[in-house]
C-alpha cells in the first residue's frame, strides 16, 4: 500500500472513485439469519416448557420475517447504500425480545400475579408484535419521506420546543399518569405512551442544529486554566439550561433515566462538536452535583440509591425494593452458560419482569456467554452509528448520528448497569428487547434515521463533469 | 423433552448467537478493508505510474494473466521521455489508457496530449496493441502516425506529444 500513498501524493486525482458496493445482499443474508435465530429460540422455549413445538411458531416466525422483509425491501428501494448491519441487528434484538416476552407470558407465576393485581391476565407478546409492526411502519415512513436528513436542520428551534413539550407532557394534570412512582407516561385514548422516548430523537435534532452553529464559539473562546479550557461565562448558558431541565425532569417526574439520558447526550455532542475534554469534566461534575443534590431530598431517588447500595438489605427492612436483589440473583444463577431458554426462574422478579428487568431473564437463561453476545449486538449498533457519523460529509449529519448513537449507548448502559447493580436502577427500558410500545417504535425510527444518514454518507460521489483540460490541448503546428 | 436435547439446544443457541456476532464483525471488516475494493485497488495500483527509481514488488505484480502471455511478451511499460520519464507500469493484461484525463491509467502532464489520447491493450493472443483515440496531435509508433490499432514491436517507441513510451520485457 505504500506505493499507493506515494503515487497518490504525486498524482492525487489518478485514483478514480472506487465504486462503493451497496451491500444490500449482505444485509439480506444477515437478515435471514437474524430471523432464524429467534425462531430457533422460540422452538427452544416451547420444547423446554411444554415438550412440544409451540403452536404459534409459524405465526411468530412469519411475523418477524415479514417485518424484516418489508424493512429490507424499503431499504433496497429508498436507501440502497445504507449500512448493511443496522437492520439485521435491530431485527435480531427485536425478535429475541419477542421470544423472551412470550416465554414470560407462559409463566404461571406471572399470570397469577397479573390476575391478582388487575383481575385479568393478557399476554404481552401479541401486543409487542403489534408495536414492532408499528415501529417498522414508522421506520419505513422515515426512509420514504425523509429524503435528506439535512431538512431537519431547518427545524432546529421548533424541535427544541417540541422536545421540551414532550418531556414535560407527563406533568400536565389529567394527561400524565403516575405509574409506580415515575411520572413518565401519558395516557391518550387508553394507550399509555412514554413521550421521553420520542423526545430523545427530537432533541438530538435541536442539539446538532444548535451545536453546528455555535461550536466555534464554544470551542475557541475559552481560557486555559489548570490544563482545562474553561469556557466563557455566557457560553455556559446552554449547558446550564439543559442541566436545569434535566434536573426538573428528575425532581418532578422522578425519572433518573430520562434526566441522565438528556444531559449525557448533550455532553457527548458538546464534546464531539468542540473536541474539548473540559466539557466532559464540567458535565460529569454538574451531573454528579445534580444527582447528589436531588437524592438528598427526593425520597423516590433516595430509595433507588439505597436499594443500589445494599440490594439484599431490602429484604430485612421493607418490601418493594427487592427487585434489584432478585435481578442480581437471576444473573448469578445463570452462571457462564445459562440455564437454557425457558428453564430459568426469572419470573420470580414478578412485576416488570418483561420490561425493565428483561435483561435479567437473558442473564439467567443465556448466562454470561449470552449476555456478552447481546451486549456486543448493542455495541455493534452503536459502532455503526458512530461509523456513520465519521463517514457523513455534513456537520449536521455527523452530530446527529453521533447524538442518536450516544443516546442509544447511554440507554443501554443505564438499563444494563441498573439491572446488574452497577448504577442505581432507573425507569428506562432496554432498547428493542423490553416490552413497551413507545420504546420499540421510537428506536425503530432512530434506526431509520441512522440508515438515512448512512445512505447519504456512503453513496458514491457523483461522477465529476468532463475534464476541463480537454480544450486546453495545444495543437502541434508543423 | 430429554435433558440431553435441551442441553444441546442451549449450547447450540449460544453458538448460533455468537456466530451471528462474528458474521457481523466480518461484515464490518470487509467494509473497512473491502475485498472487492482491494482487488480493484491493486489492479489500479499496478496500472498507475510508479515514480522514478521505485521498483514494483515483483511477486504481486506478475501473477495474474500469465497464462495469456506469450514467452517473449513484454512485461512492463516504460516512459523514456517527457515529464514522467522513468515511470514503469507492469503489464498484466489490463488496458492502459493514456491522456490528460484524471481517470487515465497514465495521466500525462503534457500540453500536447489530449485528455483521452491513446490506449494500449492486449489482443486475444496476448499481442499488445496501441490505438489512437482520436487525439488532436496524433500518436506515433516509430515514425508513423497511427490510423488503425497497431501491434507494438518490443522496443518500438510510442510518441504522444512530448512523451515517449516503450514496452520492455
Amino acid at each position: 500500500m505504500s506505493s499507493t500513498t506515494n503515487t497518490s501524493t504525486q498524482h492525487t486525482s489518478t485514483i478514480g472513485s472506487i465504486g462503493t458496493p451497496s451491500r444490500r445482499n449482505t444485509e439480506l443474508g444477515l437478515l435471514v439469519f437474524a430471523v432464524l435465530i429467534p425462531v430457533f429460540a422460540y422452538a427452544n422455549v416451547g420444547l423446554a416448557i411444554d415438550g412440544t413445538l409451540p403452536a404459534g411458531l409459524l405465526g411468530y416466525g412469519l411475523g418477524v420475517g415479514l417485518l424484516a422483509g418489508v424493512g429490507h425491501l424499503v431499504v433496497r428501494k429508498f436507501a440502497p447504500y445504507a449500512d448493511p448491519l443496522l437492520l439485521p441487528l435491530a431485527t435480531l434484538l427485536n425478535g429475541l425480545g419477542l421470544v423472551v416476552i412470550w416465554r414470560l407470558d407462559q409463566s404461571d407465576r406471572l399470570q397469577n400475579l397479573a390476575e391478582l393485581q388487575y383481575g385479568a391476565f393478557s399476554p404481552s407478546a401479541p401486543k409487542q408484535l403489534l408495536y414492532s409492526a408499528i415501529g417498522v411502519a414508522l421506520f419505513v415512513a422515515v426512509l420514504v419521506f425523509l429524503k435528506d436528513h439535512r431538512i431537519l436542520q431547518r427545524y432546529t428551534y421548533i424541535s427544541m420546543v417540541a422536545a421540551l413539550v414532550l418531556l414535560l407532557l407527563p406533568l400536565v394534570p389529567g394527561l400524565g399518569a403516575d405509574v409506580f412512582g415515575a411520572k413518565i407516561w401519558i395516557s391518550v385514548a387508553g394507550f399509555s405512551i412514554q413521550p421521553g422516548e420520542f423526545a430523545k430523537i427530537v432533541i438530538a435534532v435541536f442539539f446538532s442544529g444548535y451545536l453546528m452553529v455555535k461550536r466555534d464559539a464554544l470551542a475557541l473562546a475559552s481560557r486555559r486554566f489548570m490544563g482545562l479550557y474553561l469556557p466563557r461565562g455566557r457560553d455556559l448558558g446552554p449547558i446550564i439550561t439543559i442541566w436545569a431541565v434535566s434536573l426538573l425532569v428528575l425532581i418532578f417526574e422522578n425519572d433518573l433515566g430520562t434526566s441522565l439520558l438528556f444531559f449525557g447526550m448533550f455532553v457527548i455532542m458538546l464534546y464531539v462538536a468542540t473536541e474539548r475534554t473540559s466539557w466532559i469534566v464540567i458535565g460529569l461534575l454538574m451531573s454528579a452535583a445534580g444527582a447528589v443534590g436531588v437524592a438528598s431530598f427526593a425520597s423516590h431517588v433516595q430509595a433507588r440509591v439505597d436499594a443500589w447500595l445494599d440490594p439484599f438489605g431490602c429484604y430485612q427492612t421493607s418490601g418493594a425494593c427487592e427487585q434489584i436483589g432478585q435481578s442480581i440473583m437471576s444473573f448469578g444463577s445463570g452462571g457462564v452458560l445459562g440455564t437454557g431458554l425457558g428453564q430459568g426462574h426469572s419470573d420470580l422478579i414478578g412485576f416488570a419482569a418483561n420490561s425493565d428487568f428483561i435483561f435479567s431473564t437473558f442473564g439467567e437463561e443465556l448466562g454470561l456467554a449470552g449476555v456478552m453476545a447481546m451486549l456486543l449486538l448493542y455495541a455493534l449498533i452503536i459502532e455503526r452509528g458512530v461509523r456513520t457519523s465519521l463517514a457523513a460529509r455534513d456537520p449536521f449529519g455527523k452530530l446527529f448520528a453521533v447524538g442518536l448513537s450516544g443516546a442509544f449507548a447511554l440507554q443501554v448502559f443505564v438499563v444494563a448497569g441498573g439491572v446488574m447493580g452497577l448504577i442505581p436502577l432507573t425507569g428506562m427500558t432496554m432498547p428493542f428487547l423490553a416490552s413497551g410500545g413507545s420504546a420499540v417504535i421510537a428506536n425503530w425510527a432512530l434506526i431509520g434515521i441512522l440508515l438515512r444518514i448512512s445512505d447519504t454518507a456512503r453513496r458514491p460521489a457523483p461522477t465529476p463533469p468532463t475534464n476541463p483540460d480537454a480544450e486546453m490541448t495545444q495543437v502541434v503546428r508543423p | 423433552m430429554s435433558e440431553l436435547t435441551l442441553t444441546v439446544m442451549r449450547l447450540g443457541f449460544l453458538a448460533v448467537l455468537w456466530l451471528f456476532v462474528i458474521m457481523a464483525v466480518q461484515v464490518i471488516r470487509s467494509d473497512l478493508f473491502g475485498t472487492r475494493v482491494t482487488q480493484r485497488g491493486s489492479r489500479r495500483e499496478a496500472g498507475r505510474p510508479q515514480p522514478a527509481g521505485r521498483q514494483a514488488p515483483p511477486q504481486q505484480r506478475q501473477q495474474p494473466a500469465q497464462g495469456r502471455q506469450r514467452r517473449n511478451a513484454p512485461t512492463k511499460l516504460v516512459v523514456t521521455e517527457g515529464t514522467l520519464t522513468g515511470t514503469t507500469v507492469a503489464l498484466q493484461g489490463q488496458t492502459i489508457t493514456l491522456g490528460r484525463a484524471h481517470d487515465s491509467t497514465i495521466v500525462l502532464d503534457d500540453d500536447y496530449a489530449s485528455s483521452r489520447h491513446a490506449r494500449i491493450y492486449p489482443d486475444r493472443d496476448g499481442q499488445w496493441i496501441v490505438e489512437d483515440l482520436g487525439s488532436t496531435n496524433g500518436t506515433y509508433l516509430d515514425r508513423s502516425r497511427l490510423t488503425t490499432p497497431t501491434p507494438i514491436a518490443p522496443g518500438a517507441p510510442i510518441r504522444i506529444g512530448k512523451t515517449v513510451i516503450e514496452l520492455r520485457k
